[in-house]
């Protein structure tokens, strides 16, 4: 069978999300392509085509498609699924947008979020904000999945596939893009970052959380999340929210500081190497899943960790 | 303009979902049901268009057992003006309740689809794409600000990294991210008010929409447990544990 997958980008680098996908689809075989839909976009093409296992990267290049207009990548892909069986897409905001829309073009179910592939038709994905894992079989002739991947291994580098220009489709009738404003941070991004520093509602203003938390995320290289609490609370951006309905992810080291472990927020983090949790309250559930506990305020707690960070070498 | 509002019956927000002995789901027998928190954005959002004078009727519609009437009662009391029940005991995927959705919008004809970006029980974020490719509209999901003027609606789109802003043409479909509003809790009156609102019943074989099942469910299985962890007394202690037990920094 031969497998598309869709790269993640933001037209100037691939994310790695893109390795991971890889790593999924050559689970169900070892014909990959990929395909980057973007404008300007040529370097992450050529990054694409050497990921280890790809056989060819299509490049399809447009204004609507840089903008990443769910209509446009709906376009661009129906037609390309006559050569093949499956398209995986990782299931970034982004992909979960528009890849819906190729599976109900195409008239089949979507297999949204799988965390493993059982065999071509069987696939594993969490339900219920992860408090259960669904195994469902596909009766479809053709497959639209999305990806979780924080749960698979970035594929590594070491290929040289050709890059082939595609033609784009035509604009979008009804669909304007007017702006986009993205939050531009030194720090690593927060699905990808191998150590997260969370706050929580304790935190009582954006202020607090700032002082709180950035520095203890800058000495450890770290990237900055946020319970829903926090965020709706407007203690941090909503890019910054990790949970059921924010992002999902699965660092080596997660620190949550003042959050008290909701359903919905262990959901995006319960899969993390290592769990820290620092809070007052003894109770509070994520103590449950952290594999070290502090109880105490995060007012003392924090500084004293800043400084054993330093004793440390850090 | 006619706002088109679908809710989904699921299990409470605030319930742990189990996993039945057997394997064949998560046991929802004696369990709390309540609506999908997104779809109580979505309901909020077209009441208040409807309180500004934007919009000048909210039907809600749900598919879903006898049941679901009681998630359609709640929206009724949050402002909806009339209901629509489509009436099933099948459990239905994303792309079933897209095509019953596209039916019901057939003989309702409304300018604006405002729905939840996803339902909490399936976590598949698909109906909204799925309708609007179907019925061959614009859509934005994930929206954190909807203005609508005329025939166009400009939707804040909460997306990677930041925001997005997007105008679609209506009639459209917006699907509901957490940041879009707070929903109201139905004051008493409202709630008896809405007892007299019309609620319609439709049984749904008589749509004639092929609802068949493409995904079999195999098992559902409960996640793995992490193991506890250790409580440590000081922040040194925990540096040191991280350091040389976890070895992660």
């Amino acid at each position: 069978m031969a497998v598309l997958v869709i790269a993640d980008h933001d037209n100037a680098t691939l994310k790695d999300n893109t390795e991971k996908t890889v790593t999924a689809a050559l689970k169900l075989s070892s014909d990959i392509d990929i395909l980057v839909a973007g404008k300007g976009a040529k370097g992450v093409a050529d990054a694409a085509a050497k990921i280890t296992g790809v056989r060819k990267v299509l490049l399809a290049e447009s204004a609507e498609l840089g903008e990443g207009l769910a209509e446009s990548m709906e376009a661009l892909v129906v037609p390309l699924m006559a050569n093949y069986d499956a398209v995986l897409t990782p299931a970034t905001s982004q992909g979960k947008n528009f890849s819906p829309r190729i599976a109900a073009k195409l008239d089949v179910a979507q297999i949204s979020e799988i965390v493993d592939v059982i065999d071509a038709d069987t696939f594993v994905r969490p339900i219920y904000a992860g408090n259960a894992l669904e195994t469902i079989k596909s009766s479809d002739a053709k497959k639209v999945i999305t990806v979780r991947p924080t749960v698979f291994k970035a594929a590594a580098d070491g290929g040289s596939a050709k890059v082939e220009t595609i033609p784009a489709p035509a604009a979008p009738a009804k669909t304007h893009f007017v702006d986009q404003k993205l939050v531009k941070s030194a720090r690593p991004e927060l699905s990808g970052a191998k150590i997260v520093v969370s706050g929580g509602r304790a935190m009582g203003s954006a202020e607090e959380f700032q002082k709180v938390i950035e520095p203890l995320a800058d000495k450890l290289g770290a990237a900055v999340g946020a319970s829903r609490a926090a965020v709706d609370a407007g203690y941090a951006p909503n890019d910054y929210q990790v949970g059921q309905t924010g992002k999902v992810v699965a660092p080596e080291l997660y620190i949550a500081i003042g959050i008290s472990g909701a359903i919905q927020h262990l959901a995006g983090m319960k899969d993390s190497k290592v769990i820290v949790a620092i809070n007052k309250d003894a109770d509070a559930p994520i103590f449950q899943v952290a594999d070290y506990g502090l109880v105490a305020d995060y007012k003392t707690a924090v500084p004293e960790l800043m400084a054993a960070l330093t004793a440390a070498g850090k | 303009m006619k706002v088109l509002v679908p809710v989904k019956r699921v299990i409470d927000y605030n319930v742990k979902a189990r996993v039945k002995p057997d394997q064949t789901g998560v046991d929802l027998a004696n369990v709390k049901m309540s609506m999908n928190p997104f779809c109580e954005i979505a309901v909020e959002e077209a009441v208040r268009l409807r309180e500004k004078g934007v919009a000048t009727e909210v039907v809600a519609v749900s598919i879903g057992p006898q049941q679901a009437s009681e998630t359609l009662r709640t929206a009724l009391a949050m402002g909806a003006d009339r209901a629509i029940l489509v009436q099933t005991t099948e459990d239905l995927e994303p792309l079933a309740v897209a095509k019953v959705l596209k039916a019901i919008i057939g003989e309702e004809s409304p300018d604006l689809v405002i729905m939840g970006k996803q339902a909490i029980d399936g976590d598949n974020n698909a109906t909204g794409q799925m309708l609007a490719t179907l019925l061959d509209w614009p859509q934005a999901t994930f929206a954190s600000a909807l203005e609508v003027s005329g025939k166009k609606a400009k939707v804040t789109r909460e997306v990677d990294g930041g925001l997005q802003t997007l105008e679609i043409d209506l009639p459209g479909i917006v699907t509901a991210d957490l940041r879009l509003n707070e929903p109201r809790y139905a004051s008493l009156p409202n709630i008896m008010k809405a007892k007299k609102k019309e609620l319609a019943v439709n049984e749904l074989a008589s749509l004639g929409v092929d609802t068949a099942p493409r995904l079999k469910v195999v098992k559902v299985t409960e996640p793995p447990k992490r193991a506890g962890g250790v409580k440590v007394e000081t922040a040194a202690d925990l540096v040191s544990k991280l350091k040389t037990e976890a070895g992660v920094l």
